[in-house]
Formats: C-alpha cells, sequence, structure tokens
C-alpha cells in the first residue's frame, strides 16, 4: 500500500482562458422571496456587465421556482440557470454546494458573486475550495477593470480600520461576497426579457450529513437586523429595564457594553462591539457609555449615533451626531414621556 | 469508549484599535500593535471545553503563524487543551482563505483521529468568516456554523448543534464535522491556576513545517494564494456631526423626537 501523502484534492477549479464572458449571482431565497441582497448583486452586476460586454446569470436553487427566475430577469440578470430538486426544498449546505458546483463548473463564469449572508458565506467558502480559486468576503465595493478582465473587490479589515483592494487575477471564478445594503435595490424593470435554462442534477439521495432537527424562526434574537438600536453601557448602573421600555415604544432592541454584561444585567448575546456583535442599525442610542474604541467598532457603521451621558468629556461624544450632556436616571424618563406624546399624536 | 478528539483552532490577532497603515508603504504596521488571542476563537475554546467537561475527550489546539505566537496559545493549554500544535513556516507566510485552510486541513489529517474541528466565527483581522466552511471542504467534512451550544449524541457518533441563524435550529450532525461558534455565544473560562504551570513551563509545543504536513509547496502561503492586495489604506474615519442638544431635559427629549420623527412614522 502506498503511503498517502499529505491530503490530497484534486484539483477541480478551472483556468483564465477557459472562463465565459459572464458574472454569476447565487440567488439566494427565503420563504418564496429572493433576498434583497441577491436583487443588489444583480443591479450592480448589470451595470458591470454593460461596461465590460458580459452577461449576468443568476443561479436558483430549490423547489419550484419558476417565478423567482423571472423575477430574477426583471432585476438585471440575462438568463437564470435553475436547478429544482426535491433534495433542495430547504437550505443544507452539502447538497447546495454540489448542485451549485456542478453548475458553475459547467457554465464557467469569470465572476462568480453571492450574499454575505450566513448561508451565503458558508456556500461561497466551500465553493470556492472546491473551485480552487479566490474569494474575497464582505466586500463594500466592486470593480471592474474590463481591459483585463479583473474584477477588484473592496473590502475593510481590522475591525473597519484598514480598507484593502483585492484581485484574484489567474484563477476563475473570481468569487466575492457581499453585505446586504452596501448596493441599492434598484426597481423592477417588466419589460426585461431573458432566458430560464433548467440545469438536471446528479445529486443522490440521502448524502447529506447534518439534518435539522428543530427550528424555531422566532428565537433568539439578531441585533444585525435591528433598525434602532439602544444601548446601554456601565453608566446605566444595572437598570436595563428602562432602556427594554424604550425599545417597545421604538420598535428597537437592546444592546449593551462589556460590563453590564458581564455584570449579568443584559444578555451575552446583546453584547455590541469587538467581541460582541457589529451592527448597522439606522439609530443607535448609546446610553451611560464612555466610547471605548471595541465598543465604537459595533456602531460604526449605524446612520445615525444619539449619545447621553452625564460627563462632557466622554469620548463617546467623539462618535455621535447628537450629543445630550445630561444624567440618564433623568433622561430616559423625559424622553420616554415625550416619545409617549408622540405616539398620541400620531394616532390622534 | 473512545476518546473524543477535538481540535480547535486558534490565531493570534493585533488588537484592531493599535493598527496603524504605513502611509509610504502601504503596509500594515502590525508591529505596533499588541496581540491577543482572536476574540472569536475564545468562544470557540469555551465549545470544545464544554464537551470536553461532559465527556472523556482530548483537546489539541492547532494554529498556523509565526513562533511569537506561543506565549498566547498556552493560554489555551491553561484554560483546559491538552496539547498545542503550531503550523509555522516562512513559506506559510503571506496565505489566504484557500493557503490557509489547506495548511490547517493538512495539519487535522495529520493528527490522525479526529472527531470534531471547533473554530470562532471569523478573526478580527481579515475577518472573512470562510476559514471554517473552507476547512470543512478540505477535509471533506460537513460543517455546522454559527453554533452557541453542543452536546455529544448518547450514541456518540453524532453531535447535537444549537445553532443560531434566522432564528435558533437543533442540528444533528454526523462526525467527523467542522463547527464554527458564533462570537459571544458564551463567556469564555479563565485560566485554570492549577494548570498554568504546566501550560507555560513544562508542555512542549509541537511545531510542524511543510515536511512535517507533507504539503505541496505551490499549494501555501503566498504561492498558494490565488487572491492578491493590490492597494491599501486606512479607513475614513466616518465624522459624524457632533452637534450638542442644549436646554432642558424637556426640551432637549422634544429636539431628539423631532429629528426622529421621519423615522417613527416610516
Amino acid at each position: 500500500m502506498t503511503r498517502r501523502k499529505g491530503l490530497v484534492l484534486p484539483d477541480k477549479g478551472y483556468e483564465v482562458g477557459e472562463a465565459a464572458a459572464s458574472i454569476w449571482i447565487y440567488l439566494e431565497h427565503r420563504q418564496g422571496k429572493l433576498a434583497s441582497v441577491s436583487l443588489e448583486l444583480l443591479g450592480k452586476a448589470r451595470s458591470l456587465a454593460v461596461e465590460a460586454g458580459m452577461d449576468v446569470v443568476g443561479l436558483l436553487l430549490g423547489e419550484a421556482l419558476e417565478h423567482l427566475a423571472r423575477e430574477a430577469i426583471r432585476h438585471g440578470a440575462d438568463e437564470v440557470r435553475l436547478i429544482e430538486d426535491s433534495q433542495l426544498a430547504e437550505f443544507n449546505l452539502e447538497t447546495f454546494t454540489d448542485a451549485a458546483y456542478g453548475a458553475i463548473f459547467e457554465g464557467k463564469p469569470a465572476i462568480l458573486l453571492l450574499g454575505a449572508t450566513h448561508d451565503g458565506r458558508d456556500l461561497a467558502g466551500r465553493l470556492a475550495v472546491r473551485l480552487q480559486t479566490g474569494l474575497n468576503a464582505d466586500c463594500t465595493d466592486l470593480l471592474l477593470d474590463s481591459d483585463r478582465g479583473v474584477l477588484i473587490s473592496e473590502v475593510t479589515g481590522f475591525g473597519g480600520g484598514i480598507v484593502a483592494l483585492l484581485e484574484c487575477p489567474q484563477r476563475r471564478p473570481q468569487m466575492s461576497t457581499v453585505r446586504p445594503g452596501v448596493f441599492p435595490l434598484l426597481g423592477a424593470d417588466p419589460s426585461r426579457s431573458g432566458e430560464v435554462l433548467r440545469i438536471a442534477t446528479n445529486l443522490r439521495e440521502n448524502t447529506r450529513k447534518t439534518t435539522v432537527l428543530e427550528h424555531d424562526e422566532q428565537a433568539g434574537v439578531d441585533l444585525t437586523q435591528a433598525d434602532i438600536l439602544i444601548c446601554g453601557g456601565r453608566g446605566m448602573e444595572g437598570d436595563f429595564e428602562s432602556l427594554h421600555q424604550l425599545a417597545e415604544l421604538l420598535d428597537g432592541e437592546v444592546g449593551g457594553t462589556r460590563p453590564p454584561v458581564d455584570d449579568g444585567y443584559i444578555e451575552r448575546e446583546r453584547q455590541i462591539g469587538q467581541t460582541g456583535v457589529v451592527c448597522r442599525p439606522k439609530v443607535a442610542f448609546c446610553f451611560g457609555i464612555s466610547g471605548a474604541f471595541h465598543f465604537i467598532v459595533g456602531i460604526e457603521k449605524a446612520d445615525l449615533v444619539i449619545a447621553v451621558n452625564s460627563d462632557p468629556d466622554a469620548p463617546i461624544f467623539e462618535y455621535a451626531d447628537y450629543c445630550i450632556i445630561a444624567d440618564v436616571r433623568e433622561f430616559i424618563p423625559a424622553l420616554r414621556r415625550e416619545l409617549e406624546a408622540h405616539r398620541e399624536r400620531a394616532h390622534a | 469508549m473512545p476518546e473524543l478528539h477535538i481540535v480547535v483552532c486558534m490565531k493570534v490577532t493585533p488588537k484592531p484599535e493599535e493598527i496603524q497603515v504605513d502611509p509610504k508603504t502601504m503596509l500594515i504596521r502590525r508591529e505596533q500593535a499588541r496581540s491577543e488571542i482572536n476574540p472569536p476563537d475564545l468562544n470557540a475554546i469555551e465549545l470544545a471545553l464544554q464537551l470536553k467537561d461532559q465527556s472523556a475527550a482530548r483537546l489539541s489546539i492547532v494554529s498556523m503563524g509565526p513562533p511569537f505566537f506561543e506565549p498566547l496559545l498556552r493560554v489555551g493549554l491553561a484554560m483546559g487543551a491538552d496539547g498545542l500544535y503550531l503550523l509555522s513556516d516562512r513559506s506559510f507566510a503571506g496565505a489566504d482563505t484557500l493557503a490557509t485552510t489547506y495548511v490547517l486541513a493538512s495539519a487535522v489529517k495529520k493528527l490522525g483521529h479526529v472527531d470534531l474541528v471547533v473554530c470562532g466565527e471569523e478573526s478580527s483581522d481579515g475577518a472573512t468568516g470562510q476559514v471554517p466552511a473552507g476547512l470543512a471542504e478540505w477535509l471533506g467534512w460537513p460543517l455546522i456554523s454559527l453554533a452557541v451550544e453542543a452536546r455529544l449524541e448518547d450514541s456518540e457518533e453524532g453531535i447535537l448543534v444549537t445553532r443560531e441563524s434566522h432564528g435558533r435550529s437543533l442540528v444533528r450532525g454526523q462526525m467527523p464535522a467542522v463547527l464554527s461558534v458564533k462570537s459571544a455565544a458564551n463567556q469564555p473560562r479563565f485560566m485554570d491556576y492549577d494548570r498554568k504551570a504546566w501550560a507555560f513551563e513544562q508542555v512542549p509545543m509541537t511545531v510542524w513545517g511543510p515536511e512535517d504536513l507533507e504539503t505541496d509547496a505551490a499549494r501555501v502561503g503566498l504561492s498558494g494564494s490565488p487572491t492578491a492586495v493590490t492597494g491599501l489604506r486606512e479607513a475614513d474615519v466616518r465624522d459624524r456631526r457632533r452637534k450638542r442638544l442644549e436646554g432642558s431635559i424637556e426640551n432637549v427629549s422634544r429636539q431628539l423626537v423631532e429629528l426622529l420623527d421621519p423615522l417613527l412614522r416610516s
């Protein structure tokens, strides 16, 4: 018996010269709707493709999805490759990787873009290794050098402090993932037409090694999806109840800095910042928070930051749009009364 | 009953707030920043230790990086890990996800019988979050991502994982498998004082290079990395308005609610 030398994986990718002049978008869908990030990517790909004379192709996996394929065409796809199989009825990383890989290797796109969602990240990570190609994750912008046919991806690292431009010049497809909301969602164009190409799968039965036993869509909190985030720090002295009341009035979510989490005043899954959750709400309120860098990272992407602190020299005010120097114990009840009055006026 | 073998992948990262870019060379001045264990990797080791608390298990830390990682990785031994493997060679430097996961997977193969590889959700420096999936693919194992809790099935062939993505799910995975642990999913334990002398002074760290791992030179480090950095700069610090709202508390509350009015209506 010959000794096995290290880790061996056959090279299953393809070269620059073999690639087709197409940009593929993985079309993610949940509960019968295309993910907004997939539609955003179709719009972006459309403008990149026009410059470079390329086609935009959607890759759609699931069961009974013809209507979503048509919707993707209205949003910018020239063509949709549709793989329908009962084994693809629910997202399973192993089967989706197998099915997507088959279609990609067959179609050989020059560029493959996916949403940087939970499932999109996992799928992209597996596909890049199977295709032996480069993957740029969580891109904040995409450019195309049409002369070289090279995609340039802008990414941030080190907690958002560094911006890097990345390319994958020698391998294909050039893969990137992009977070929801990075590119604008363009409206549908009902006059667009395109072809829906059905692809057969050769998925083997019962090969999956993971099974979902229970699922509760409502359980857990996902602060990354919150539009309004109400954060409290050490200055709240443990009074997170008043923040929960504000959250109810504002239809927001409550988060905290590390000290109140460590002290047990708020759940760890609600910790904001470097070692917690990085959020991108429309508004972030910061109550009784001094403003350490590792917290700021978590709200850096907020559209608007409002800070309330009794210390006029607190660093948080450097990172806030609106600064209120006040004792949180006095200010929060006043704000609550004002919000209640506003709500009554709105209902009147 | 065979002992479960768990590998935890760990990385040492510079503290993000201390990173600077040299404006002339466009290189990251990493040496000016202090290092720490990549915070999500502490959540990974905590989840692995919780499994070890439940049943007989051997826990090995695997890390790819330069020798200066050693003292920080030893913290993991003091927390409860049993062995430490550093994958280190000049040729490994400059690796992107593809080359990194190749070397990590080669080490898992070399360790022989491994039931579970546990990773943090992402690193604080690169923050691609693509290592767990890439590693799972090289190994041909299933990936269960965003895990918050795990326990072994009675039969010990499967692992039951609670993961949080679009709500919460209970997933059964067949081992061997790769888990990625959701950031901040748990409270990493402190070092065990009784293990400190052993962890920092007695137990040897194993260092593996390309010969030990039998890696293909074309697949590691810069030469094995299809992606290339072509530009680098410090991000513009987001300029906030820093506008002070003044007046009585009632008056400031009213100003604030007026500012928020368009949002409250939508």
